[in-house]
């Protein structure tokens, strides 16, 4: 296995057992997405917009916002007792720190959605089992890309006074591109219309992805290093 | 178990800093230091509230940049991004660098991981053993005491067998025996050619051990001077050179 890899799986595997232990980001996040379902549900007028119409939105803004209280702890953790700078010590290439946090932060988010997801179905009572592994998909896709901005963002709000108001704040006109695609493709999934309409939104989470998963790793070591 | 021989120059001493400079925004914390330390010694760095000596040891750990000069570990550049560099390097500072919700064993068997160690549980666990911490292996930080808690810091400081040792205040929170404990354990290791840095405020702890007692008053060395004679005779000079 190389080396890089090794370490990111060590640091990924710390964090999912630390979370595990303590449950705090996890049950935050499924409870603060069950309440905007809820919210969204009663302030919805049904004679007015369909569920199969706002169903997408209303998807997409739980996920956002759920991973948004999932990737707040990404960092907080390693400011207890100063653990960060025991991860900056380790000979530890910035890449690998940089990818094991990801793939944390993909995990917790990960659940956080496959948690949300029966929730939105028992809510709006949307029929998904044609469309639901494209919307697996879909969610796969737009996710690595807003948390891999997260991730970088939570490194660099963790070092300021208000590290909780500070995420939203910078990560959520980054997500905008990736929630418009997710939302466009979901909305063309639920509605059953062809591949060939969502390829366009699709390219662009793809490109997304492969932008900011590239460029979050190239600028991670002048986050984290003084 | 081996401790890191990653030596790019055999012939460097383990640690050399050279016309250290760090600045917070128009403050200059450190002006110009100069640093060697070989294998086998230990520095004592001194000085009142604000001198500037935990900002040089986080330089010297590569955790804060300077803003001039360099520090090479082992003649490795250690700020220019070399990561073996880091691998000599052991660091006690004044948090234990633990995780809360993983328990000791769990905690060092990551650190274990972090530095490439072979079979990274069982070297946690011997590690503990050692330190005399192994009944508290399955216990988290917050169910320890301050000393237990500075005994186990102290255990992941030198889990990876480091070549040079940065101490910030090593003894706090510890009782007489664990003081004792690790003054000994850190004379053996000087024996074996590690160096170490200890920063302290109180001379008499370290006083023993240090081969070496530096000085520091506003970011500058004022003394650097072998350790001879006893405390007492130089305490007076010490007084002097803060209350300056």
């Amino acid at each position: 296995m190389p080396e890089t890899l090794r370490l990111a799986l060590a640091i990924a595997g710390k964090d999912i057992r630390a979370e595990l232990r303590s449950r705090t980001a996890l049950v935050s996040a499924v409870v603060f997405a069950a309440l905007v379902l809820v919210v969204f549900n009663f302030a919805r007028d049904p004679t007015a917009l369909s569920a199969v119409d706002l169903a997408p939105s209303v998807l997409w803004v739980t996920f956002a916002l759920a991973a948004m209280v999932a990737l707040n702890r990404a960092f907080t953790v390693e400011r207890e007792h100063g653990a960060l700078d025991g991860l900056l010590l380790a000979p530890l290439p910035r890449s690998a720190l940089f990818a094991g946090k990801l793939l944390a932060n993909l995990a917790f988010v990960g659940t956080v959605e496959a948690v949300t997801l029966p929730l939105f179905i028992l809510f709006f009572n949307v029929d998904l089992r044609a469309a639901l592994p494209g919307i697996i998909g879909v969610t796969a896709l737009a996710t690595v890309g807003f948390v891999s901005v997260g991730t970088i963002f939570s490194a660099m709000a963790v070092r300021t006074r208000f590290a909780e108001l500070m995420l939203p704040v910078l990560l959520l006109p980054f997500m905008v591109p990736p929630l418009i695609g997710a939302v466009q493709v979901t909305a063309r999934l639920l509605a059953g219309r062809p591949l060939s309409e969502m390829l366009g939104w699709l390219r662009l989470l793809a490109l997304y992805d492969v932008v900011f998963v590239t460029l979050c790793t190239m600028v991670f070591p002048a986050v984290v290093d003084e | 178990m081996p401790s890191y021989d990653g030596a790019a120059d055999p012939a460097a001493p383990l640690l050399e800093a050279r016309g250290l400079c760090r600045s917070f925004g128009r403050v200059r914390v450190l002006h110009g230091i100069d640093l060697t330390l070989a294998p086998g010694e230990a520095l004592a760095v001194a000085g009142p509230n604000g001198a500037g000596k935990s900002t040089l040891l986080r330089l010297l750990a590569g955790l804060l940049r300077p803003t001039a000069g360099e520090v090479r570990v082992l003649g490795r550049a250690l700020h220019g991004g070399d990561a073996e560099a880091r691998r000599a390097i052991g660091l006690l500072s004044h948090q234990s660098l633990l995780y809360d919700d993983l328990t000791l064993v769990e905690n060092l068997t990551f650190a274990a991981r972090l530095y490439g160690l072979p079979r990274p549980a069982a070297a946690a666990r011997a590690a503990l053993e050692a330190a005399g911490l192994g009944e508290r292996s399955e216990s988290s930080p917050p169910r320890l005491s301050r000393g237990l808690l500075q005994r186990a810091a102290i255990t992941r400081a030198l889990l990876h067998r480091p070549r040079v040792l940065l101490l910030d205040e090593p003894f706090t929170a510890l009782d007489a025996a664990a003081a004792a404990r690790l003054r000994q354990m850190l004379r053996e290791r000087l024996t074996e050619g590690l160096g170490m840095v200890i920063v302290t405020h109180h001379l008499a702890e370290v006083w023993e051990i240090a081969t070496r007692v530096l000085v520091m008053v506003n970011g500058r060395w004022v003394s650097d001077q072998a350790r001879t004679g006893s405390l007492e005779e130089f305490l007076p000079r010490y007084r002097a050179w803060i209350d300056a």
